[in-house]
């Protein structure tokens, strides 16, 4: 029986350039897609800075000139793409890893940002802060699920999520000044409460947040 | 990357080499036969039968329309101790050129070898009785034997009267193989004689010896001893012999247990075929990636299931906790969530390898390269049903269970 050998190479050549080119064309779209991430991470930036900016004007202006709107509506779409992000790429790759600390520190400038104005318009902040781990923390899960639901109902609670392992200053002295200790652990209205909190909890922890809420929320 | 990737990896690797290999031999030039037959040898076509009185005449009909010289032409009907009223349709088809030859049930393989001990043609040849053929189909499949060294020529499965979705989706299977057993047939890497009109060289059983039971996959045995004789066996793409598959998912489940179960036991009766290159492409090719074909499949369907059942239990987890919740249903597109990891566009590829390899069987098989609704349940019921019956013949050739004709 004959074989040509030479076809057998000669195809498997083929195989592997088709496998570089998928590769290549692979990270090439990846690279595009963080690239989006970081294109909405730089608009919330600016979002952000635009506010701060009002903010330090706001002795000029009167607190209805500042709309709800104005607080970066970006921030949900960014959580999700991240997520996306962080299932495809896993929990462990470095640009995600970049790309989180950075949203978490919009998210900070955002809790600290919004906090401001409702102190100064008088309103009470509608706010979560939500600590997690994607290492070790069995709860989470669960917490994450009720806090997403609790959002779904309540569009205009604001809910700020942290991966407590992530290596970012702010986030550590955030972290510090709640004492943070056992996870999940959300804190309200300046209230750490660890542990897991069901549905029916969390919701007696916030009746006067779900009140009047306006839809302008974010959640990791 | 984690070892279920790194397995992944290499199933891909191997499916799209050999995608590139059949693409690869698909374009080579092949000599063209001429189809002029100066003195038309003897053929005898055997018609074994059990339980078959619905579709017999159809069959003996299709085979007393081949345009053939009718002297040189013999039509052997064996019934293999059918309990219908196979042998007295027989008996009404008998003329000069129908023998009837009726034997106790012993199988199919007895059947043929019944007819072919009793044969004095050059060539003979097999016709499922659920099977009929095109006029022209021993015509163009004789002038193949001018080369000594080919044994056998097989012909070109079509599916017949695709009446239900299941047929349908059967079709385009068939149509892809239409297109993988002429490109084989090219390679000499042909591992199965269909039953349904393959026509062999009448010496080589006298030289090899007869069908045997082979795990009720005669077929593919004879095709396998006639290789590892280094003798030839090729495909003739105009020879079309027109067949009616399983209607039923039972009936398909069974039959193709019992063709996967028959290959699995053959290649072990010839494992000494394996990457041994002195049997040619069959060795190297055909065999080897045919084991890799199911045990992908297989492993590619247990991931499947293991991430589908993972995301059922991760809904009903979250329903356990915060209650079942509906959503109004929104439409929207970003193609940031198109997955557009490595393995993504590597599936891209080898789908789009096999939809240009069933558009060119479908080309051969009817003359057409038209996109049907056919293709869409196939893709969408084959990669589900087919792991089925895959993991039932390997049970069953693990267990060493016997697997039934019907």
């Amino acid at each position: 029986m004959v074989i040509n050998i030479r076809k057998y190479i000669l195809v498997f050549v083929l195989t592997c350039f088709i496998f570089i080119t998928a590769f290549s064309i692979s990270n090439f779209l990846n690279d595009k897609k963080l690239n989006q991430l970081k294109s909405i991470e730089d608009k919330i930036s600016i979002d952000i800075l635009s506010l701060e900016t009002q903010f330090s004007l706001f002795e000029e202006i009167k607190c209805s000139q500042i709309g709800k709107n104005a607080l970066s509506s970006e921030l949900n779409t960014l959580s999700d793409k991240l997520t996306y992000a962080e299932e495809q790429k896993g929990i462990a790759d470095d640009d995600v890893i970049t790309l989180k600390k950075f949203y978490s520190l919009l998210q900070i400038k955002d809790y600290i940002l919004m906090k401001k104005i409702a102190e100064k318009c008088g309103d009470r902040p509608r706010s979560i802060l939500y600590f997690y781990s994607s290492l070790s923390c069995d709860d989470c899960r669960k917490q994450g699920y009720v806090l997403t639901s609790l959002r779904e109902e309540n569009p205009g609670v604001r809910v700020y999520s942290f991966d407590y392992d992530l290596d970012v200053n702010a986030l550590k002295t955030l972290i510090s000044i709640h004492k943070i200790k056992e996870l999940p652990a959300v804190v309200i209205d300046d209230v750490t409460h660890s542990g897991y909190q069901d549905f029916d909890g969390l919701k007696k922890l916030i009746p006067t947040l779900i009140a009047s809420t306006t839809p302008t929320t974010q959640q990791k | 990357m984690d070892i279920n990737s790194l397995i992944l990896f290499i199933f891909i690797f191997c499916s799209l080499y050999i995608q590139l290999f059949l693409l690869l031999t698909f374009f080579e030039k092949e000599d063209i036969k001429n189809t002029d037959i100066k003195d038309f040898p003897t053929v005898s076509i055997t018609v074994p039968c059990f339980n078959e009185a619905t579709t017999l005449a159809k069959t003996v009909t299709s085979l007393l329309g081949l345009n053939y010289p009718p002297e040189k032409l013999t039509i052997m009907i064996v019934d293999d101790g059918s309990t219908d009223n196979t042998l007295e349709v027989a008996r009404s088809l008998e003329s000069e050129r129908v023998k009837i030859i009726h034997k106790k049930n012993g199988g199919k393989y007895t059947a043929l070898n019944k007819a072919i001990e009793l044969s004095t043609a050059e060539f003979v040849g097999c016709l499922d009785a659920d099977s009929e053929v095109h006029p022209d189909a021993l015509r163009n499949m004789i002038p193949y034997f001018s080369d000594p060294n080919i044994k056998a020529v097989t012909p070109t499965m079509v599916v017949h009267k695709a009446k239900n979705i299941l047929q349908m989706m059967q079709r385009v299977e068939y149509e892809i193989g239409v297109f993988t057993r002429w490109v084989y047939g090219k390679l000499n890497a042909l591992h199965v004689t269909p039953g349904p009109f393959s026509i062999f060289r009448k010496s080589i059983f006298q030289e090899i010896g007869y069908f045997k039971h082979a795990h009720n996959t005669e077929d593919m045995e004879i095709a396998c001893r006639i290789q590892s004789h280094g003798f030839k066996i090729t495909n003739c793409p105009t020879a079309l012999v027109y067949t009616i598959t399983p209607n039923t998912l039972k009936k398909l489940h069974v039959q193709r247990v019992r063709w996967t179960y028959g290959f699995f036991r053959n290649i072990i009766d010839y494992k000494h075929l394996f990457f041994n290159p002195k049997y040619g492409n069959i060795a190297l090719l055909t065999l080897p990636f045919g084991v890799i074909a199911v045990t992908a499949a297989l492993y590619i369907f247990g991931n499947l299931l293991y991430y589908t059942g993972q995301n059922i239990y991760e809904h009903i987890y979250r329903w356990s906790i915060v209650g079942i919740k509906i959503h109004p249903l929104s439409f929207s597109f970003d193609w940031f969530y198109v997955n557009t990891n490595m393995y993504g566009v590597l599936a891209i590829t080898v789908v789009t390898i096999a939809l240009f390899s069933l558009l060119m069987g479908r080309k051969i098989a009817t003359g057409k390269m038209s996109i049907s609704m056919d293709i869409v349940y196939f893709l969408c019921l084959y990669g589900f049903i087919a792991p089925v019956w895959l993991g039932k013949s390997v049970y069953n050739v693990v267990l060493a269970k016997k697997t039934p004709w019907r």
